[in-house]
């Protein structure tokens, strides 16, 4: 019987070279900002219910036969460091995301998360920049590295400004009738017009989302509502993920007690509400902006291939 | 009729849309940061040919559409359908002359072609890759030029017209390759 010929690595060796010596980048420019390098666990007693990221499940994960999650990021952890007074930190770590596969996605993955005390969001664009300047070789950025507000991206790209237009609109737009849900529409525009399209020869700096889509980051209240989180784009491909992070223990509540209300509604698997984050929240989480960066992406990037495969040994199909 | 979920899109799958029975030729997975995930796909109509692009929120699911391939023999065409059997249950099944397409023109009997079931009927045929037909009638040979330099027409047993060599006669059986309809050799 012939061998299955998938036991090797789906990356080149060159390119697990150039993906080792981007961490070594990455650590140094780390390092360099004054960032600790902490290890969280992958494996969580709770997790996070946000609505569009899955956690995956494991049954009797622990000792005393309770269930585990490992976790699509490592910021409750972070976070609880950040207020038992740990100052700006950083974590390198696996993640995971239930099913997601393709040629920018990987069920497990690296992430780069850092969180820097005192950081404004102006520091916080300015990290993002500086971190994927230092990352991403020159051919990708000749330009220098622009910051565009979500509105601005959709009028500019999909020719429509996303807090005033009809959802009808959107609808027509979409070529849908049967989505109602403005978020999921503008979701979608995003994907496939708006975010393609940016990042051409330089870094854009997404910001100023809608305050539904605010996620973890701070709300600054406004004409509309806007949250106060930044997505960076590269030759249209999304890298980063950062907020200025909010503070407020009750409103974080409420956000979560919000997903998790929609999840049981769809009947889909909600990770328990993880009180020890929102404790150390309450006990006060000092003022501080975030980021998490795609390793794997911008490793792809950096090494010029168009998969994710390309930089990883043993993506999904052969793990 | 089973439902196929999106994260089991990959090219080759057959899915119903409209009514009308597709092909997944390619499956992309987008997500915009933490919001909705999208399968966006391509499409072909099993019955036009026609591709198009279709976008799924992801988990979403679509009828599985009842379609499959069986290579089957060609036994003969009555003008207005074109009869074939499945070798391994001697069944009998009838294509129209939408689901011959180009296939027709490349048959005369007992040859082994690719239906495509749909619901249980033809929906397309496909001839086998190479066929062996005579030339019923061409220009007359060149004698000894066998340099491949010019080619004419001919028209073979079928009706099918192809360009052959100079060198090639009235009579003579072709190899014929029924994708490109390029004349391959002397058979």
């Amino acid at each position: 019987m012939a061998g299955d010929s998938n036991w090797r690595p789906a990356a080149s060796l060159e390119a697990l070279r150039g993906r080792a010596r981007l961490l070594q980048g990455l650590r140094a420019w780390m390092d360099a900002e004054g960032f600790l390098e902490i290890e969280a666990p992958l494996l969580s007693r709770a997790g996070s219910p946000e609505l569009h990221l899955d956690s995956l499940h494991v049954p009797r994960a622990f000792p005393d036969g309770a269930p585990g999650w490992l976790g699509t990021s490592p910021e409750f952890h972070l976070k609880r460091l950040l207020a038992a007074g740990a100052g700006s930190i950083y974590s390198v770590s696996r993640v995971f995301r239930a099913a997601e596969a393709g040629r920018l996605h990987n069920p497990e993955f690296t992430l780069v998360e850092w969180y820097r005390v005192e950081g404004t969001y102006a520091q916080l664009m300015s990290d993002i920049e500086g971190l994927l300047s230092h990352l991403l070789p020159s051919r990708l950025l000749a330009a220098a590295p622009e910051r565009i507000t979500y509105r601005e991206a959709f009028l500019r790209h999909a020719g429509l400004d996303p807090f005033t237009v009809a959802t009808a609109e959107l609808q027509r737009h979409c070529g849908t009738g049967g989505e109602s849900d403005r978020d999921t529409l503008l979701d979608r525009i995003a994907g496939f017009e708006v975010y393609p399209n940016l990042g051409r020869g330089r870094v854009s700096l997404v910001n100023d989302f809608p305050a539904s889509q605010a996620s973890l980051a701070r709300i600054r209240r406004g004409e509309p509502d806007l949250a106060e989180r930044v997505e960076a784009i590269v030759d249209g491909v999304e890298l980063v993920n950062g907020f200025v992070e909010l503070v407020d223990a009750d409103e974080q509540r409420r956000r979560f007690e919000a997903d998790i209300a929609v999840r049981r509604e769809q009947g889909r698997d909600c990770p328990e509400l993880d009180e020890r984050f929102l404790a150390a929240l309450e006990a006060g989480l000092p003022d501080c902006a975030g980021a998490a960066m795609g390793f794997d992406r911008v490793a792809m990037l950096a090494l010029g291939v168009t998969s994710l495969a390309e930089v990883q040994a043993f993506p999904q199909d052969r793990a | 009729m089973a439902n196929y979920s999106t994260s089991e899109f990959k090219s080759g799958l057959k899915i119903m849309l409209d009514g009308d029975p597709y092909a997944i030729v390619d499956n992309e997975f987008v997500k915009p940061g933490k919001g909705q995930a999208f399968n966006r796909v391509k499409v072909r109509n099993l019955k036009t040919g026609r591709v198009i692009d279709r976008t799924f929120k992801s988990g979403d699911s679509v009828e599985a559409a009842d379609v499959h391939e069986t290579d089957m023999q060609f036994l003969y065409s009555d003008g207005s359908f074109w009869h074939f059997m499945d070798p391994s249950s001697y069944e009998q099944y009838q294509a129209d002359a939408a689901a011959m397409a180009d296939a027709a023109k490349w048959l005369k009997g007992e040859e082994i072609c690719r239906v495509t079931l749909y619901n249980g009927s033809p929906l397309a045929v496909e001839a086998p890759n190479t066929v062996e037909l005579a030339i019923t009638e061409t220009d007359p040979g060149v004698r000894g030029d066998t340099s491949g330099g010019g080619n004419k027409p001919a028209t073979l047993e079928t009706g099918a017209v192809v360009r052959v060599p100079l060198f090639v006669n009235e009579g003579e059986v072709s190899k014929v390759n029924t994708r490109t309809a390029e004349y391959l050799s002397r058979a």
